[in-house]
Parts: C-alpha cells; sequence; structure tokens
C-alpha cells in the first residue's frame, strides 16, 4: 500500500541538497532562479525548513516545556536498540524490535506542512513508511475502530516527566480510517537523516492534516481497540483540545485565534498567512462527511 | 550600608536609568534578526519586551516599601521607571501590531474582544496611557498632588493584570509567570493599611 500519495514535486526538485542546511541560502538561490522562475514559485510555500530550525523550535514536554528545552535535554535519550509493543486487537500482537518491525516497510520521503496548535507552520520532508503497511503487518481485527499511541516515558533522561509537568505517557489517538489514510506516515528521519531526539527519534506519527500534538513522538507502544481513545492534550483542557483536532481555520482555540499561522523561518519579518482547511491537504475532507467539525473539533 | 546605597543613588542621574534601558531594545531587535534569539525571533522578542515591562513595573512597585522597610531611597528613579515601563509596553504592543499580527485588523480586533488574555493585557495598556502622560511635573501641579498619587494607584490593578495576562498566554500553568504574580501581589500587600476602625480597637485592646 505504499505510496499512495506522491508528492508533486520533491525536496530535489526545489532545494539543492548542500543548501537546505541555510534557508537564506535557498531564498538567495531562489532569487537568482530565473529559469526555474515558474516551478520555484508555484511551490514556494513548499520551501523546507532547515534542520536547525525544524530541530530547535520544538515541542516535547517530556524534555521541558520550552521551545529549545527538547534540542537542549533529548541528547541523552538512547534510541537504538528501541522497542515498541503492538498489542489489542491485532492479530500478531507482541513487543518488537523496531529494526526488525520495520525491515520490510517501504520507505518514502513526504514533504508536508506541519502546523502547531500555537498558530505557527513548518514545511518537513520527513522519511517514513505508511501506517497503514505497519497496521496491515500487525492484522488489524474487524473489531478494532481507534488506533491508541504512546509515548516512551524515560525519567532519567527527561527532565520533564521528573519535574510532571504534565500527565506521562504522553497518549494520542487516531480513528481507524484516519491511521489508514495513505498521508498518515510513521517518520523515522527528516532529510535522509535519523530524527534528531527532540524531533521524536527513533520513529513517531506524521498526521499532517491534524495540529502537530497529534503527531505523537518517541512511540513505543501502538494499540488497536473499539473505542476512542484518551489523548493528552484533551485531557488538560477538552475545551481546548479535542480529540480530533484537525487543522481548521474557522474553529478557534479558545484562547487564540486559528486564522492564520506564521512559517517559522522568515526572520522578524515573516509575514503571516492564512491557514488552510486541513492544512492545505483536501484529500481527508471526506473522512469527515456529515459531521459537525465545529463540535467536533 | 543603606546610607552608602542612598548616597551612590542621589549621585547617578536619572538618564543613566533611561539609557539603561533604552539602548538594550535596538540590541533586542538586532539579535532577534540575527539569529540571537532562535528560529522564531517574532514571539521570542515580544515575550522578551513583554517581560521586561513586568519587571518594570515590579521595580516600580517596589521603591515605596523599600524606603518603608529598609530606609533604601530610589524615589528619584520611580519616574524613569513608570516611563521606561509604558516604553517597553508600547514597543511589546508594537511587536504584536506589526510583526505578529502583520496588521490584520479584523482579526487582531475580534482577539481584543474573544480571547481573555489579550482583552486583559490591552485593558491593562490602556490604564497605563494617562499615567505616561501625566509622569511630568506639569502635571503634578496642575492635578494636585492628591488628585495625582490618586491616579497614580491604577498601578495597583495594572500591575496584577500584566502578570494574569503572562499566565493566561502559556499553555500549561507555568512557574516563572506565577511567581511574577506572587511578587507583584506582596509588594501590593505591603502598602494594606488596616482601616481606622480596626487600627483604633487594635491600640484600645
Amino acid at each position: 500500500m505504499a505510496n499512495r500519495w506522491n508528492n508533486t514535486f520533491t525536496r530535489a526538485d526545489i532545494t539543492p541538497e548542500p543548501l537546505w542546511l541555510n534557508r537564506r541560502a535557498v531564498l538567495a538561490g531562489m532569487a537568482g532562479a530565473g529559469a526555474l522562475g515558474g516551478a520555484v514559485a508555484a511551490q514556494e510555500a513548499l520551501v523546507p525548513n532547515t534542520w536547525e530550525e525544524i530541530t530547535t523550535y520544538n515541542n516535547f514536554y517530556e524534555f521541558g516545556t520550552g521551545k529549545t528545552d527538547p534540542s537542549d535535554n533529548a541528547g541523552d535519550m538512547v534510541t537504538d536498540p528501541w522497542e515498541i509493543t503492538i498489542d489489542g486487537l491485532v492479530d500478531n500482537p507482541g513487543t518488537f524490535a523496531l529494526s526488525d518491525l520495520i525491515a520490510d516497510m517501504t520507505m518514502e520521503e513526504r514533504l508536508y506542512r506541519f502546523r502547531c496548535v500555537e498558530a505557527w507552520s513548518m514545511v518537513i520532508p520527513w522519511n517514513g513508511f505508511e501506517l497503514a503497511d505497519l497496521l496491515e503487518k500487525a492484522g488489524v481485527q474487524s473489531g478494532a475502530t481507534h488506533v491508541a499511541f504512546e509515548t516512551a516515558v524515560l525519567p532519567d533522561v527527561m527532565p520533564g516527566v521528573r519535574r510532571n509537568v504534565i500527565d506521562f505517557p504522553y497518549v494520542e489517538g487516531l480513528r481507524l480510517d484516519e491511521a489508514m489514510h495513505p498521508l498518515t506516515i510513521m517518520a523515522t528521519g527528516i532529510y535522509d537523516r535519523p530524527l534528531a531526539n527532540q524531533s521524536g527519534a527513533p520513529i513517531r506519527l506524521v498526521v499532517p492534516w491534524k495540529y502537530g500534538f497529534k503527531s505523537i513522538k518517541s512511540i513505543v507502544r501502538i494499540t488497536l481497540t473499539d473505542e476512542q481513545p484518551a489523548t493528552t492534550w484533551n485531557k488538560i483542557s477538552d475545551r481546548e483540545y479535542g480529540f480530533y483536532s484537525n487543522v481548521n481555520p474557522e474553529v478557534d482555540h479558545p484562547r487564540w485565534s486559528q486564522a492564520s499561522e506564521r512559517m517559522i523561518g522568515g526572520g522578524l519579518f515573516s509575514s503571516r498567512q492564512d491557514t488552510l482547511m486541513f492544512n492545505g491537504y483536501p484529500e481527508v475532507a471526506s473522512l469527515y462527511d456529515g459531521m459537525d467539525l465545529t463540535t467536533n473539533y | 550600608m543603606i546610607d552608602t546605597i542612598n548616597t551612590v543613588a542621589r549621585k547617578i542621574p536619572t538618564w543613566l536609568v533611561y539609557l539603561l534601558y533604552v539602548l538594550p531594545i535596538p540590541y533586542f531587535f538586532y539579535s532577534a534578526q540575527t539569529g540571537g534569539m532562535g528560529v522564531e525571533p517574532i514571539n521570542a522578542l515580544e515575550r522578551e519586551m513583554g517581560q521586561i515591562t513586568l519587571q518594570l513595573i515590579i521595580i516600580g512597585l517596589a521603591i515605596t516599601p523599600l524606603r518603608k522597610y529598609l530606609g533604601l531611597n530610589l524615589l528619584k528613579f520611580r519616574r524613569a521607571i513608570g516611563v521606561l515601563a509604558f516604553s517597553y509596553v508600547v514597543v511589546h504592543l508594537g511587536i504584536w501590531v506589526l510583526l505578529d499580527m502583520n496588521l490584520r485588523w479584523g482579526q487582531m480586533w475580534a482577539d481584543i474582544w474573544k480571547r481573555p488574555y489579550i482583552t486583559i493585557g490591552m485593558v491593562a495598556f490602556l490604564m497605563m496611557i494617562p499615567l505616561a502622560i501625566t509622569s511630568n511635573n506639569l502635571s503634578v501641579r496642575k492635578l494636585g498632588g492628591a488628585t495625582w498619587r490618586k491616579l497614580h494607584k491604577l498601578m495597583y490593578l495594572i500591575a496584577p493584570l500584566g502578570a494574569v495576562h503572562f499566565i493566561m498566554v502559556q499553555k500549561v500553568w507555568e512557574v516563572e509567570p506565577m511567581l511574577y504574580l506572587v511578587v507583584i501581589l506582596a509588594l501590593l500587600a505591603t502598602r494594606y493599611k488596616p482601616s481606622r476602625k480596626t487600627a483604633g480597637a487594635r491600640a484600645g485592646g
């Protein structure tokens, strides 16, 4: 089932590889690329952020609540070896070495928009595989309706866990059809490098049409269930963070507007852009046919 | 020790205090634009300016109790501190309007009415305007000392509102903004005078 979704352009089309470490050079290069002008302009919104931007502005409360806490504190987490437990309504439950589990998955690059509930965004060139393929391998039983995910809890290397800044483990969940959607991936890398610890190494979920907190990091457990699983931010404030948490410019967070967002990387004078319904992935709209997205936020 | 500080303080011209706080502003902008404040400099700068505003408000509120309880006299700097607090909040608000919201007036207007933390911040800002306008000798003379002092007690409202604004902008309960509120409430508590009746009863007892 891999390769069910493709970028119109890949990173190679729009970013000369030596330049992706330095966004300013990329932008300067674009300005000078007259011949490529049309194609480049069309994809301007999807210029990937630099590795530095992607790895120094993170939310990963296990390592602290500040934006640079994860990059400052996540270095001691050991991500190899890593085990994932797959349980619940599956034919092949068990605890697996990550390397065995993903050995036969088809790795792809997916250049996705990433929209945080805090109204900032990035564009990230993920490497990963479709979650659907992993679920197929696990053998989803017919009664399963939802997938629950859980992040590692490693107090020795996670200062945020020691301080109990929120209730851990961090848990997230998807409806089974959302989990099976071709856009939903399990990422193991960015820019063809292994994920940085602060980005959720060694393996994380990426659901590009939902707010970033749904894309749970450093996963140790995947459970197939027949009920809607609890999710961390929903437990913290169900008025502010719903189970679905689809990017939706029409439904505001009670404390701030979701109508627009700021793309990270433009410096002091970067301009705000309008937030797109489903973060610009209209192909997922049919998953929510007949649902009131104002109440199912 | 206190006497020495008072003697030194008397010799420090107030313009030096202004300079000490005004000079960093262009530096903060330079640092933000050149990567010194991380990859999301707008939010970082906005918060930094807001936080310094609150710090200045705290310093301003500390001057009276410092004199009353420690004999430390920094009264001559109070106007400078107040004017600087207003200057920082103007920069803070300016960053929000120009750099953060990009003059999206519709969204800003909606936010002011709909988002309690922005409403509170805006109310606190508006209350600071009359204080800034009357921060000169002419206004003190025109209003009369008693009225002027009464007007400037608005700070007792502005300060906690500012701290609440800071607490509410966080996604979870963070320690640092709570500390700002605690310090402000403690400084306000030092001004609490038992009513005459209670004081009389106590004296009588």
